[in-house]
């Protein structure tokens, strides 16, 4: 089996502090850590490798020092890395991120074996679009499960995999056909601690790089900031909400009378509602 | 040698990371309750990090000395104590990979490696410490085993330990008279003494270790009759630079949280690092602190290589990095003012910690005696 996860060196936003004047995000010297959203898609892969076999490729577009980030990925436990890396890719909004992706990915089956799944974080924490992991899977004609929390089974024999995706209400329990792409949920596994092994492992390893030549991109112009047609209009922070807390009483009032008391009070028509309603039953 | 390789780059950042995470957030509650984190050290051990230059045929992970050094002064920055246990640890598996027989090897490293097996070093008594060739405590063979009597002192681990590699009389006096072997925890006769109530390394327990006619099979004999003080002392060369790396790691942490304080702090209308008198004193904390872990470097690589010089080498760094180490975490205590002195901030901790580094693993007046030992014999 061979699964691929795309992963995203982002700037470490518990420490970006935002331009107090011009509102803009200050990066300078900001640490750069792996988009924490595709541990939990690296880490469900890496499990999914352990108990079936197979190989996990790292990939991410970037720039040089992206390096690091898949250095880490190694660390972690992956088999092999692979660097998206030239100054045409510079700018790229979702759109061609995920033209060079797919590219990219087309290239890895061609070079490394056909993936059997491709995985993604469920969004980055820079951008939070969640558009990367779809448009991967919609350019390669992947099936996809997005928003899964676990992967329940895998049957590589039959090529059929059945996973838990959340949903609004619930949880769905979905199977389809292989190959197919998954962008994970967070907080749905832990990464695992690599060893000394992994660690001299990785720092030995070599990271295959590619450009966009390499990579096999036939239209530049799908690339980067030609490639782009999002244009940002602004970037502001959030204006804090100047809301007051209400503190309620329940020294006289059990807590949930209390809170509903106050409910009414505010929402003057909804008592009389549940009543009409109540009474149809 | 004064750059790192990528190799151990990579694995002292490992090490970094597992401090910063599963070490640190939890080292002043491990102090206040005493607690030994057993539990953390096993965690450590499937990384690797318990047979650190142990050959990897039994699980090891055949690292150098030098290597070593780099993960004990990671795993101190989050704890000192906590990290000299596991160098403690070490050394037994070392010794047992050195001079163990295949079979000894094949039987106690893998678990040793795992940390299935804790393991303590017994070579100190309450009549011997310095001294150490003056050792009483005596293993008799009668048949296929030895039967032991004595007592030893200030044992890391005891009462917790599976393993404990000791150091025994089966001959006359002096050195050549010693042996080492292994006793198995829970052997009849094996007892120990009250925990010691100690001003830091609260967080490993120390004890004395009682025989009182322990059984052990002449199986457990490492080496040959008479080899044991060589090999004891062979092991305290790199016990020497653990020790000066647990320290150094140690003070580097109480020299970040004294720089990052002194910035933070205001006096007089601005923060104190903005004062000249402090600057000079951070500046030369950072100076101690690179000295010490370039020396301390330099003395691990010797040993790597076997150098003949390689014990004196190991003496100097110990006396040198550990009085550094105590100087920058006690300077760090006093750039804190009061709040240094308070349990909270973490710096006292230190301190308490680093002060045991100047005593054990030979006293730092022993590593003047084993330097001024070779100087007094080269000038003659």
């Amino acid at each position: 089996m061979h699964i691929v996860v795309c992963i995203k060196q982002v700037p470490d936003s518990a420490q970006i502090r935002v331009h107090p004047v011009t509102n803009t995000i200050m990066r300078q010297g900001v640490p750069t850590i792996i988009n924490p959203y595709d541990l939990f898609a690296l880490e469900a892969a890496l499990a999914l490798r352990d108990q079936h076999g197979g190989e996990v490729t790292v990939l991410t577009m970037g720039p040089p020092s992206a390096a690091d980030s898949l250095r880490k990925a190694l660390t972690f436990g992956a088999d092999r890395a692979v660097l998206l890396t030239d100054r045409f890719f510079a700018g790229a909004d979702t759109l061609a991120t995920t033209y060079a992706l797919a590219t990219a990915i087309r290239k890895i089956g061609e070079t490394f074996g056909a993936p059997d799944l491709v995985f993604t974080g469920k969004q980055t924490i820079d951008g939070d679009t969640a558009q990367v992991g779809p448009g991967v899977a919609k350019r390669l004609g992947l099936l996809q499960l997005t928003y899964v929390a676990k992967i329940s089974a895998l049957d590589l024999d039959n090529k059929t995999i059945e996973a838990e995706r959340r949903s609004e209400g619930g949880v769905q329990i979905l199977q389809t056909r292989l190959p197919c792409l998954i962008t994970m949920l967070e907080a749905t596994n832990e990464i695992r601690r690599g060893g000394m092994a992994d660690a001299l492992r990785a720092a030995r390893a070599e990271v295959v790089t590619w450009s966009a030549k390499d990579a096999g991109v036939e239209d530049i112009t799908k690339c980067g900031l030609r490639g782009s047609p999002t244009i940002v209009k602004r970037v502001f922070a959030p204006q804090a909400r100047a809301e007051k807390a209400t503190m309620v009483d329940f020294s006289d009032t059990p807590p949930a009378d209390a809170l509903i008391a106050e409910l009414f009070k505010r929402q003057p028509k909804l008592e009389t509602e549940l009543a009409t309603l109540a009474r149809g039953y | 040698m004064f750059e790192l390789t990528e190799d151990q780059i990579a694995i002292r950042d490992m090490a970094q990371t597992f401090a910063r995470e599963e070490i640190a957030p939890h080292a002043l509650e491990w102090d206040a309750a005493e607690h030994f984190p057993i539990p953390t050290l096993k965690a450590a051990a499937a990384l690797g990090m318990a047979g650190i230059y142990v050959r990897d045929d039994v699980g090891g992970s055949g690292l150098s000395r030098l290597d070593a050094t780099l993960i004990f002064e990671a795993l101190a920055t989050g704890c000192p104590a906590t990290s000299a246990y596991l160098s403690i640890h070490n050394m037994v598996a070392w010794m047992i990979d050195r001079f163990g027989a295949p079979e000894q090897r094949a039987k106690w490293l893998p678990k040793l490696c795992a940390m299935d097996l804790v393991a303590s070093y017994c070579l100190t008594e309450p009549g011997s410490g310095s001294d150490a060739a003056a050792l009483k405590t005596r293993a008799v063979r009668e048949g296929d085993h030895y039967v032991l009597h004595g007592e030893k002192q200030f044992i890391s681990g005891a009462g917790a330990s599976d393993l404990y590699a000791v150091m025994v009389r089966t001959g006359g006096e002096g050195p050549s008279g010693v042996s080492t072997v292994l006793v198995e925890a829970g052997t009849p006769g094996l007892s120990f003494g009250a925990n010691e109530k100690k001003m830091g390394w609260k967080v490993q327990p120390t004890r004395a270790v009682i025989f009182d006619g322990v059984c052990v099979p002449v199986a457990n004999l490492l080496g040959a009759e008479g080899e044991g003080f060589k090999f004891a002392m062979a092991g305290l060369d790199g016990g020497r630079l653990n020790i000066a790396a647990c320290s150094l790691g140690g003070a580097q942490s109480a020299f970040d949280k004294a720089l990052n304080y002194s910035g933070e702090r205001k006096a007089f209308g601005k923060a104190i690092n903005q004062f000249q008198a402090l600057q000079f004193r951070l500046a030369d904390m950072e100076t101690q602190l690179e000295v010490a872990r370039t020396f301390l470097w330099r003395a691990a690589a010797a040993l790597d290589r076997a150098d003949p010089k390689a014990t004196r080498l190991c003496a100097m760094a110990k006396r040198f990095v550990t009085d550094a180490g105590f100087e920058v975490a006690n300077e760090a205590l006093q750039l804190h003012g009061g709040y240094g002195y308070l349990a909270d901030y973490g710096v006292e901790k230190i301190v308490r910690d680093l002060r045991v580094h100047q005593i054990l693993e030979g006293t730092n007046e022993i590593m003047r005696v084993i330097i001024a030992r070779a100087l007094v014999q080269r000038g003659n």
